[in-house]
């Protein structure tokens, strides 16, 4: 895991003073509200409904236990014992006081964490693969390159006052699991004739207008990385729109000019910038990457990496005849992957259980965690952009012994990737611009389908709700995707099918006239049946939506 | 002869140079293109500032205007300028904020004339702000990464 040193710990100690100062000029009114907004965007200070929401960064997700264990503290000491983990990997505090803000952040700096720019129209904070450094199909750990582009874009001078929001995501594998295509750049590191590089998508996003990112570069070698990021950055900081807060996005920009025009006026500068000198010296990649070196017993991984848990290879893991509850051969099938390492998996630890609310940690179960990462991850702990939680490597032989933890704790649920491992945002229940609540919905929809026991029979479905337009909850990305509408007062359900934010991506297609909550739940139980009704062998929901199209889905819903 | 527009010598506020400030207005972009006198200009967020690039040696005073502190153009333009081996005057002018001074500095403005007054204090403490730096930018300060690396 990446080490501050003490130039790292300097520039974040700094940001608290900076922050610190701001507030004090605020409280003097020496600063108004509007010019005092973006200040506080920029550390991750939200207003919300009915409080002040801090959202505090975790760098391409990896987090370790004493981080995990500041983060339970902060939640218990300025919030009401618990945390909201998100789909950019971040943590939020719904119930934050403004006086509070500068001592949390001091409180973060002690581990090595912040909220610089986790919010505002700057470059946010990065996210990552989260079984980056784990996976058996990684062809190269992307985090190296995501805390190299954290530095360059903390405090970046020319990128502070963007035209919006800019998210980046890195992955580096050939399976998605960063949402890569549908940020404003999505990177992908590959190997080509054994050199390493960069892809580079961008125009990528969600929102009101859906776009998923076109190829930009299809390799940007490894000394050239930040240049070409700073060429994308300075078009769109100079021709993103500002005259539309809705069409601001690079997404549009990409759109309207066309992505080879974008590409060319991007190779222009990035040939420029090259003349200039911005790319940090190779040594620095080569010193970072040094501090995500796997734990000593994980480097030699033999002859192949790990494959898929199966059924009777769980039944014989640990010692035989040893106790265990029915529970954990489900979730050991469920919640496992394959690791680079044979005998190891990574472990995901689900913040879905039926009838929860979609990410939420209390104090205790993120302390729990930590304990855990400590005991059988090597000190290591992940947060997945599906607002769980995961162990990056842990020994198959220990998997009783950490679901059995896990359990005992309520953090057992054996839902990845099913109906119940539901994204949705906060919706109407904390957030102003919401039309409807999408949390009560989640929590309808997973204990229907818990309690009929058809989350298992249905797989692999996932399940995304926003509660307004601006698509927070990924709605657009989802197999289903659900989007909180307002009709004439009364709050209203969008359906649509088909979306994915995975290596296939693609988006998802509204079905029809919207539903009410309780008809919403019912039709998404029908488009269940007319899946479990029609799949092949094998088939996904998404496989089967594929194959059949929209009209059997529309006949079962309205015909 | 277009109309004079820009700040006076007397409003800039900050000003890290030793050189005589022109004391005369500013012309427009456009203006400046067409015309072969002029010395001054003023650069609107809009603007594209590569187009004042054949004429870099006979200016000395670039304004650039921040109608609205949240409009981040011209810190591309005065990068842009500096990159190009523009070596005068380069003055922030409009809302001009505490916040913004130490990122303008970066980006290579060494003239400040805020719409408001800014207290002295603050704004000393602002430029002060970042002891060390990340990115490499117009004012070629060695980075974290080259002092890490420096040996
Ligand atoms: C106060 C109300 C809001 C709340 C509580 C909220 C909540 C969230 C959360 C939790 C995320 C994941 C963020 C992360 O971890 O970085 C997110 C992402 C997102 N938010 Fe919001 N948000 C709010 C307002 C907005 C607004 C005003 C917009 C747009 C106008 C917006 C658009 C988005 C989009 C589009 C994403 C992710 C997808 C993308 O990058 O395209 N949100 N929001
Ligand atoms: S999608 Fe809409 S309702 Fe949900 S959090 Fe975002 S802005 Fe709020």
């Amino acid at each position: 895991m990446y080490k501050y040193d003490q130039y790292d710990q300097a520039m974040v100690d700094a940001r608290v003073e900076e922050f610190r100062d701001q507030a004090r000029r605020r409280l003097e009114g020496k600063l108004t509200e509007d010019q005092f907004k973006p200040l506080r965007l920029m550390n991750g200070l939200y207003l919300q409904l009915h409080a002040y929401m801090l959202r505090v960064a975790i760098p391409y997700g990896t987090l370790n236990a004493r981080q995990m264990e500041a983060l339970a503290d902060i939640a218990e000491k300025y919030d009401r014992g618990y945390g909201h983990f998100t789909t950019r990997q971040n943590i939020q505090y719904n119930w934050i006081k403004l006086e509070d803000a500068a001592d949390i952040l001091a409180d973060l700096s002690k581990v090595e964490m912040h909220a610089i720019q986790t919010s505002g129209n700057c470059i946010r904070n990065i996210s990552a693969d989260h079984f980056a450094g784990a996976a058996a199909d990684e062809v190269v750990d992307p985090r190296p390159y995501a805390e190299l582009m954290r530095q360059w874009s903390s405090f970046h001078p020319e990128f502070t006052y963007l035209p919006r929001k800019f998210k980046i995501a890195v992955i580096g594998s050939e399976t998605d699991r960063a949402a890569m295509r549908l940020h404003d750049i999505g990177i992908r590191i590959v190997k080509r004739d054994g050199e390493v590089g960069a892809q580079f998508y961008a125009g990528g996003g969600m929102g009101r207008t859906p776009m998923i990112a076109p190829l930009i570069r299809d390799f940007v070698p490894l000394d050239q990385l930040i240049t070409y990021a700073e060429a994308c950055l300075r078009v769109y900081n100079r021709y993103g729109r500002r005259d539309n807060k809705y069409k601001a996005r690079i997404k549009i920009l990409v759109h309207e000019l066309g992505a080879a025009e974008y590409t060319r006026q991007v190779e222009e500068e990035f040939a420029h910038m090259l003349s200039v000198g911005v790319e940090p010296p190779l040594e620095e990649l080569a010193r970072i990457a040094a501090h995500f070196e796997l734990p000593e017993p994980l480097r030699r991984p033999g002859p192949r990496a790990g494959t898929p848990l199966t059924p009777e290879r769980i039944k014989n893991i640990g010692v035989p005849g040893q106790a265990r509850d029915g529970g954990f051969e489900a979730w050991a099938l469920n919640n496992t992957h394959p690791h680079r390492h044979p005998d190891y998996v990574s472990a995901v630890i689900s913040l879905k259980p039926a009838g929860g609310i979609p990410g939420d940690a209390t104090s205790e179960q993120m302390r729990v965690v930590a304990k855990l990462a400590r005991h059988y991850s090597f000190d290591e702990l992940r947060v997945m952009h599906t607002q769980n939680l995961l162990l990056p490597h842990v020994a198959i032989a220990d998997l009783p012994a950490l679901w059995q933890a896990l359990d005992a704790a309520g953090l057992g649920s054996p839902n990845m990737d099913t109906i119940e491992d539901i994204i949705a945002c906060p919706g109407l229940d904390y957030c102003s611009l919401a039309n409807a609540r999408s949390i009560p919905l989640a929590q309808r929809i997973s204990e229907r389908f818990a309690a009929s026991g058809r989350t298992e029979v249905v797989g692999e479905l996932k399940l995304k709700i926003s509660g307004c337009i601006n698509a927070c909850g990924h709605h657009h990305a989802g197999h289903i995707g659900i989007l909180g509408v307002d009709k004439k007062g009364k709050e209203n359900f969008q359906l649509s099918l088909g979306g994915s934010e995975a290596e296939d991506v693609s988006l998802a297609k509204i079905t029809g006239p919207g539903f009410d909550e309780d008809g919403v739940i019912a039709a998404v139980e029908k488009v269940t049946d007319v899946y479990l009704a029609t799949r092949a062998d094998g088939e996904r929901f998404l496989d089967t939506y594929r194959r059949i199209g929209m009209e059997p889905f529309k006949e079962a819903l309205y015909g | 002869m277009a109309k004079d527009i820009g700040t006076s010598p007397d409003e800039v506020q900050f000003r890290f140079r030793d050189d005589e400030p022109v004391d005369h207005g500013t012309v427009t972009v456009d203006a400046c293109c067409d015309q072969t006198n002029a010395t001054a200009v003023r650069i609107e967020p809009g603007d594209d500032a590569r187009l004042l690039l054949p004429f870099l040696d006979r200016l000395a005073l670039v304004e650039v205007n921040f109608p609205s502190f949240g409009d981040g153009r011209g810190y591309s333009a005065a990068r842009i300028l500096r990159e190009a081996g523009y070596t005068g005057e380069l003055r922030a002018v409009g809302q001009v904020l505490i916040d913004q001074l130490s990122h303008m500095r970066r980006c290579g403005f060494d003239s400040f004339a805020p719409d408001k007054r800014l207290d002295e204090d603050d704004a000393a403490r602002a430029f002060a702000t970042w002891v060390n730096v990340y990115q490499r930018a117009a004012d070629r300060r060695a980075t974290i990464a080259d002092k890490r690396h420096e040996a």
